[in-house]
């Protein structure tokens, strides 16, 4: 078209000296500056390396078949299972922050919902992976689906699998609809502010034409509200569900109805936990600290004391109800889950879950980056062993004592596990680049700009 | 600048789109918009980056009708769900599991409850989208440079050309008497075309039949015979490293996959050594005692007596004279093949040696079925216990018995 350079040109805008554009560009910049930080370059290579030990093995697992693992009768559940619920449990913070504190009215959590979410749909995309790669024949998880098919067979609705499929993939797509939904505007100003063509063309093709017309706000916030109506009880249901997967067994250890609120108080400890190590690094070199403060650290750290005690709790109640119960196996299964053969694996999973989130309260603990990120991968470690305690403990001695074993993982098993984590770093770094980090859009609202003359008129 | 000079082949001046007024703050943009609203105009909108607290008050806006939308959408999630549920486990493929019911509330609500979210969650993205007229890839404020900080820090109000209450002149001076930090005006959009480009839709076109093959394929598939095998992707399950039944089987002498048990194998509990006891035979004959693990007392009878009539009563009749109630019915319906059962009182029967005896009903005889594998080893001993008093009783003058057995004194 001739005229084409009469389309708003491809320069930034006069800069405004006010918040609100204060707020844009430091947020915007991340994403248009030529060379991110050096910090970036190491740790998407590092991020990348980790990708590749995750295709070989799940490439030699493809190849070679399950057998490589170490999942043996009678822990058929190996690590698999374990890397699967503690990445969905990950997955839960964003959707927490997002939906239940926005109905809370927590205003902080703007600063913090638009990577908490990004956070979450990485860490689904790795747990959904696990179940997927562990069945034996890893072409055909489509099984699960109610597709009609030639064996003229549906799949059962009263089996917890089944329902752990519909909850993890709805809980997937909904975050991915919640998380994009969010993005709209802010996609908007990153198109405002390209200054190259395809630049320009991309993120106005996320964008879908949005141009902040206030009677498009109006239909925009309704859904959003509605969006975290609905996203609340599923990020409830979503760990209940695969809570399910063990309640609903015979197996002592795992038959227990305390199952779904302490899976859920697990999930948000664990989120949040990981929330605040990727919270740290990222506003030290993206240059965010006076979007994501200390304040904000200290209120998630004292989620994280909140959530710890209730996990703490859960550990307590359990060995409690095993011992009222009068069932000799119970009693059996939390005895030897202390003090048997998986005794480390307990210790450590109590010392990081329980004695760790105690430091935060100190306030010089709770306020300091640092002391946050290095317990916040502490309790990391700690909820990846909680999973592996339940699962493993619980089948490695069930009623048989003829049927007892000891699990020991395989080097492919390591390997899977810090593959996944190259999965979700390199998923993550690539968000920091190229997508808005925090929601610019809801910032400007909660900033005290924007409601500074708005009772006088 | 004028609406004449306008035409639609060549980019040149352009129509009038609107008037757009430029505000500093969130402030400055509420109270314009309540004295646009005020004056009764109707084609005109705010464009902020982020939703002002109180702007729709401001301006009049209507509540929208998308949560009744979602609301559709969640309960067409849930009747979904049921009908999948109900469809699948209730009405096409049932499958038993330990006697619970196919269809019950609280195995069935987890998929009722994931599908009602899904749908509405889906739903309330694209609804919001439709309902804004989204995505809109041109719009005429594109061409106002000042605009793009409408996604920044400025808050903008535009009145539409097309509204009626519309006047260049008199609408400007409104706008201006709202303390806007700029009026300009907007030109209608007659550069970008407004027709979707021909590579997009040939694009869709090809990949929208491209996406049939597949689909195509398999309906075919399903409705056509081949005499080529099935073509597997992944062949482990095809070729495993094992030998079947009845296959070649190069390891062994005689080839074959299937090993025969060591001669004189006998599986546990199957060693039959008491010929007696087993087979009633003794010394190459048929013996003619019972053998000694069978315990000659009322018990023994009286279980003798129970089996009677449940495995031979039938056709041998109560008294064991060959007129049960089958064979009644059978000699009723005279079809002329029935051969009758033996009357097991007659004499020859009873001279019979028990071994004998015992073997019959163990193998059958005639078109007597072979009744070992229904009636254990002791219970056919009680069976033949329970004959010879019948037979016996046959025989036997009823005087000189007890009158409670039915003697004459």
């Amino acid at each position: 078209m001739a005229a084409a350079t009469d389309i708003n040109p491809f320069v930034n805008p006069p800069a405004g000296d006010n918040a609100f554009a204060r707020i844009t560009d430091n947020i915007s910049r991340i994403a248009e500056v030529d060379k991110p930080p050096r910090a970036w370059y190491i740790a998407f290579a590092a991020a990348l390396g980790l990708l590749s030990l995750f295709l070989v093995s799940v490439g030699y697992l493809f190849w070679e078949g399950i057998g490589i693992y170490g999942n043996m009768m009678p822990v058929a559940w190996g690590f698999p299972i374990v890397n699967f619920v503690f990445w969905i449990g990950i997955g839960h913070a964003g959707t927490l922050i997002s939906a239940i504190l926005f109905l809370l009215r927590q205003g902080w959590r703007t600063a913090i919902n638009r990577f908490a979410e990004a956070m979450t749909i990485f860490a689904v995309i790795c747990a959904g992976i696990f179940p997927g790669i562990h069945i034996g024949r890893p072409w055909l998880p489509y099984y699960m689906m109610p597709i009609p098919n030639q064996m003229e067979m549906w799949p059962q609705f009263r089996s917890p699998l089944e329902w752990d499929i519909f909850a993890v993939s709805t809980y997937a797509t909904i975050s991915i609809v919640f998380w994009y939904m969010g993005m709209i505007p802010d996609f908007a100003t990153f198109r405002d502010r390209a200054t190259t063509f395809w630049r320009r063309l991309a993120y106005g093709i996320v964008a879908m034409g949005w141009r902040g017309s206030s009677r498009q706000w109006h239909r925009y916030e309704r859904a959003y509200l509605l969006l975290a109506a609905l996203a609340t009880p599923l990020v409830l249901s979503v760990h209940s569900v695969v809570s399910f997967d063990f309640a609903t067994s015979q197996i002592p250890g795992w038959h227990t109805t305390i199952f779904p609120p302490y899976f859920v108080a697990g999930a948000i400890f664990g989120g949040f936990a990981m929330v605040v190590t990727l919270a740290v690094p990222a506003r030290q070199f993206f240059g965010l600290k006076r979007i994501i403060t200390i304040k904000h650290l200290e209120l998630m750290n004292k989620v994280l004391i909140a959530t710890g005690l209730l996990v703490g709790y859960a550990y307590g109640m359990e060995f409690f109800v095993a011992w009222y119960s009068g069932n000799e196996y119970e009693v059996f299964t939390f005895v030897n889950r202390a003090f048997g053969p998986y005794a480390w694996a307990y210790w450590t999973m109590i010392t990081c879950n329980v004695v760790s989130p105690q430091l935060h309260w100190f306030k010089s603990v709770r306020t300091s980056p640092l002391a946050t990120l290095l317990i916040g991968m502490v309790i990391n470690v700690g909820m990846w062993f909680e999973r592996f305690v339940i699962i493993c403990t619980s089948l490695a001695r069930d009623f048989l004592p003829s049927s007892w074993g000891y699990y020991i993982p395989t080097m492919w098993d390591f390997m899977t596990l810090a593959g996944s984590f190259g999965l979700f770093f390199t998923l993550f770094l690539l968000f920091c680049r190229y997508l808005p980090m925090v929601a610019m859009a809801e910032v400007k609202a909660f900033h005290p700009a924007a409601h500074a003359h708005a009772e006088h008129h | 600048m004028s609406h004449d000079e306008k035409t639609p082949e060549t980019p040149g001046p352009a129509a009038l789109h609107g008037l757009l007024a430029e505000y500093d703050t969130p402030a400055g943009i509420l109270a314009a918009s309540q004295k646009i609203r005020d004056a009764g105009y109707s084609r005109w909108d705010t464009f902020t980056p982020f939703p002002v607290h109180g702007i729709d008050k401001a301006m009049g806006i209507k509540m929208t009708v998308l949560p009744w939308i979602v609301l559709g959408a969640g309960l067409s999630g849930l009747a979904t769900a049921i009908a999948l549920q109900w469809y699948t486990n209730t009405f096409d493929y049932k499958w038993l599991i330990s006697g619970k019911p196919f269809f019950s509330i609280p195995a069935n609500v987890p998929i009722m409850f994931e599908l009602t979210v899904l749908f509405a969650g889906i739903t309330a993205l694209v609804a919001m989208l439709v309902l804004n007229n989204l995505p809109l890839p041109s719009h005429p404020l594109d061409f106002v440079r000042r605009f793009a900080r409408s996604t920044d820090d400025r808050f903008f109000l535009l009145i539409e050309a097309a509204d009626p209450k519309f006047d260049e002149e008199s609408t400007k001076a409104l706008l201006e008497g709202t303390h806007p930090a700029a009026v300009e005006t907007v030109k209608e959009d007659n550069v970008t075309s407004n027709k979707l480009p021909k590579v997009l839709i040939y694009g869709v076109v090809i990949l929208t039949v491209i996406a049939t093959v597949p689909f195509a394929l398999a309906a075919k598939a399903r409705h056509a015979t081949s005499k080529q095998t099935r073509i597997h992707a992944v062949l482990d399950m095809d070729a495993q490293p094992k030998y079947k039944a009845q296959r070649r089987n190069p390891v062994y002498a005689d080839g074959r996959s299937t090993r025969l048990p060591d001669p004189d194998t006998v599986a546990v509990g199957d060693l039959r050594e008491d010929s007696h006891f087993y087979r009633g035979k003794m010394n190459g004959g048929w013996a003619r005692t019972f053998p000694p693990q069978v315990r000659l007392e009322d018990a023994t009878m009286k279980r003798g007596q129970e089996r009677f009539g449940i495995y031979c009563q039938p056709c041998h009749g109560v008294g064991g004279e060959g007129n049960g109630m089958v064979a009644k019915r059978a000699e009723e319906l005279q079809q002329g093949t029935w051969v009758p059962p033996t009357n097991l009182t007659q004499d020859y029967l009873r001279q019979m040696a028990v071994g004998e005896l015992f073997n019959t009903i163990t193998n059958g005889i005639r078109n007597m079925p072979a009744y070992g594998p229904q009636i254990t080893t002791e219970d056919r001993w009680a069976i033949i216990m329970y004959l010879r008093a019948l037979q016996r009783g046959h025989a036997s003058k009823t005087a000189g018995l007890p009158p409670a057995t039915g003697g004459t004194n």
